[in-house]
């Protein structure tokens, strides 16, 4: 990693007092000698040295990462998980990705145009949120970050709906209860504790509903997030936390968010936690739907850590090259979502030549469609401004709205007059 | 070089290295400042001239990042911390009210906080939701801290320097949208106490008291009412806790009407406060009551209609007119 953390530099005063801060060297080349009731601490004394060496090295080669097809387009199989989908179903996982591709491509044009003020593209995330998205039942409800484009999709969310709070209409607009998609939330990680408290409403009703909530590396240093685990423990809530680890928190690497994997925080909660490659549509859906299924027979939350890569910018404001190398996102690109599923529909002949041609028109109507809609997207009503600022009605926004009314007519007035 | 021409940000980002450069326990803290700069790069360079024990990239959590900060004041640090945007303080609104605010009265005066929270404020600049809000009189309302907001980039050099200087927490307010207005700066010459008001235009009719990005509004609200024989003063108070009352009244005393703009919500608004002071300071002085321009009480709505909600040149001087005419 291009970035060492402060804390790997400079070990704590605490950390050299176990063993673990200057004597590090000395105990990766001699572990065997160790007496073997300090074997633990040396162990983690390893582990550290060796996450000091080179983090994402590590990461990167987890013998823990559940994978289903390799970047190569090979389907493995995993002791633990497993899953056998019709060709249909591959189609469609297929079907899925390449049109929230599309459509996130489509909004990054539509931002450069100006038609949009901001936009948070998904590029590279798309089998992480569409193979979690298509574990999903529809009483199940999704609690997103404001970068969950693919799982709004699998939810049947129109996706012009996604655009008008990043084209400055609306601040997401949409019937949460519609799709059971909960509105986008843009301040991090507050919306875990949203889920975690709609799942304990479902285990109250005695419901076999689960909650999903998205979150990404960063958000894991948020209170909210570590809150969330202990009362989705302490409850036994039915949730699954789905972290989306990109490997960028705008220009933070996740090690300076943490110093274990993230899967291995929910340990420590009393519940488990899973690392998924997150590039792997088969092995997101496996992992995503075993860990809903725990829920739903009321075993409690899971962690899954689907590892992944923001291949574009944190958002169209952010300019990625201050701080990370080209290379990287190079080595990511091998590992594409959508190039490693299309190699296997190839080579095991599922989908054939007519099925991708298709595809591809389908993607530009889609294209087209979005970028017609955000165009004919009205500016609202100023007066709009006052509008379900209370369920009750308030006599303060009422005097507000009829003096700003006032206001904007005695501009009416003076334009007739010139006249 | 005595004088410069920087925009804000870049006095402020002066200010910084200056702080850095004199006193070794300035420390710099936030998300994204070190390597990236700081997403206005307010922080731009500072971590590659000063180091990463410096100038600190923090786990992304506000709450952490003033938490940690308190603790680092104790051991005789002196943090400035960035909160990103305006709508992201609120994680740590509890470490700054409960404890920051509140440390040096519990230990009876023997621990100090030197403690700089610097939050780029404001709407204007067509972000999304979070992004534009004005919530310094959440601030100014506990007692601990202070409250100060920059309109120049001499103010944006000065009061930063002497906001590292207090012993006690300051929460800078960093008019966002004005980030890139260039203005003068002389690093010689210290323009006057941190909590003082400054008069920026003299007139006869009637005083404006602004602070951070409305005082720009209300200076060419005051060039358009002179072409239309108005005489207004313009009055940049310049930190919102404590408030330099002595300079607005002997302003509102020549002129006898007052109105005070903010973006922030009018309700429980800085200008609230300001309005009570001066109706009982100048209440024989006063023509017209204290009239308030600024937000409305709503949420800070979507960016396509933020210039209505905002408060701009037009609304300035129709409250003008309104006060005139008592």
């Amino acid at each position: 990693m291009t970035v060492e953390s402060t804390a790997a530099r400079k070990p704590s005063r605490s950390s050299n007092s176990s063993g673990a801060g200057t004597k590090r060297a000395t105990a990766k080349k001699s572990p065997g000698k160790a007496p073997a009731k300090k074997a633990a601490a040396k162990s983690a004394t390893r582990d550290a040295a060796q996450r000091e060496a080179s983090p994402h090295d590590v990461s990167q080669h987890d013998s823990e990462l559940v994978q289903l097809l390799t970047p190569e387009g090979k389907r493995v199989e995993h002791p633990e998980f497993s899953i056998d989908l019709s060709p249909d179903e591959l189609r469609g996982l297929y079907r899925d990705m390449v049109l929230t591709r599309r459509f996130d491509a489509e909004a990054t044009s539509l931002q450069r145009q100006g038609e949009l003020g901001l936009w948070a593209s998904l590029l590279g995330q798309e089998a992480a949120q569409i193979g979690s998205g298509r574990a999903l039942r529809d009483d199940d409800y999704v609690f997103p970050t404001y970068r969950e484009h693919g799982v709004a999709w699998c939810r049947g969310v129109p996706p012009e709906n996604l655009l008008g709070m990043f084209r400055g209409v609306n601040h997401g607009g949409w019937d949460p209860n519609t799709n059971n998609f909960q509105l986008y939330t843009i301040v991090i990680g507050s919306q875990t504790l949203h889920a975690t408290g709609y799942a304990m409403g479902v285990a109250k009703d005695g419901a076999d509903s689960a909650v999903i909530a998205y979150f990404g590396d960063g958000a894991s240093s948020q209170g909210d997030v570590a809150e969330s685990f202990t009362f989705s423990a302490v409850y036994n809530a039915p949730v699954v936390f789905f972290c989306q680890n990109n490997q960028w928190a705008i220009s933070e690497p996740t090690e300076k968010q943490t110093r274990v994997p993230l899967y291995q925080r929910a340990r420590g909660y009393g519940f488990p936690g899973v690392r998924v490659d997150g590039n792997d549509v088969l092995a997101c859906l496996a992992v995503t739907r075993s860990a809903l299924e725990r829920a739903r027979r009321g075993e409690g939350p899971t962690l899954v850590e689907a590892f992944t890569y923001r291949m574009g910018a944190h958002t169209t404001s952010d300019d990625p090259t201050k701080y990370r190398r080209d290379e990287e996102r190079e080595a990511w690109e091998a590992k594409d979502p959508i190039l490693r599923l299309r190699t296997y529909l190839e080579s095991e002949k599922i989908a054939d030549a007519a099925f991708f041609t298709s595809l591809e028109e389908e993607s530009e109507v889609l294209g087209k469609r979005v970028r017609e809609a955000v165009r004919a997207m009205p500016d609202p009503d100023p007066m709009a401004i006052f509008d379900n600022v209370y369920a009750d009605g308030s006599a303060l926004v009422d005097e507000e709205r009829a003096q700003f009314a006032a206001y904007q007519a005695s501009f009416a007035d003076s334009v007739e007059e010139g006249k | 070089m005595a004088v410069q021409k920087l925009p804000i940000a870049k006095a402020i980002n002066e200010s910084l290295r200056k702080a850095l450069d004199t006193d070794p326990k300035v420390l710099i803290m936030g998300e994204d400042v070190g390597k990236l700069g700081g997403v206005f790069r307010v922080t731009d360079g500072l971590q590659k001239d000063f180091g990463e024990d410096r100038v600190i990239d923090t786990p992304l959590a506000e709450s952490g990042i003033v938490g940690t900060a308190i603790g680092l004041a104790l051991r005789g640090y002196r943090p400035v911390v960035e909160i990103q945007f305006d709508g992201f303080v609120f994680p740590a609104y509890d470490q700054i009210v409960t404890q920051l605010a509140k440390m040096h009265a519990r230990a009876l005066g023997k621990v100090k906080m030197p403690v700089v929270i610097r939050i780029p404020y404001g709407g204007g600049i067509g972000a999304v939701e979070h992004h534009s809000e004005s919530p310094e009189a959440l601030f100014a309302h506990v007692a601990g801290l202070k409250v100060v907001s920059p309109s120049t980039s001499n103010d944006a050099y000065w009061m930063m320097q002497q906001a590292i200087q207090s012993d006690d927490p300051v929460i800078f307010f960093e008019p966002k949208r004005r980030y890139w207005d260039k203005g003068e700066v002389d690093t010689d010459a210290i323009p006057g106490p941190l909590h003082s008001a400054r008069t920026l235009r003299e007139g006869s009719d009637l005083t404006l008291v602004a602070y951070g990005p409305m005082v720009k509004v209300c200076l060419e609200a005051a060039a358009a009412a002179q072409e239309e024989g108005k005489s207004l003063e313009v009055v940049d108070l310049r930190s919102m806790s404590p408030i330099d009352f002595d300079t607005v009244q002997a302003s509102v005393e020549r002129t006898g009407r007052l109105v005070v703009v903010h973006e922030a919500p009018v309700f429980y608004g800085s200008g609230a406060e300001i309005a009570a002071r001066i109706t009982e300071r100048c209440f024989y002085h006063l023509e017209a009551p204290v009239l308030r321009v600024g937000g409305f009480h709503a949420p800070y709505p979507p960016a396509r209609v933020e210039e209505e909600y905002l408060p701009g040149l037009d609304r300035v001087l129709d409250a003008v007119d309104r006060s005139l005419a008592y």
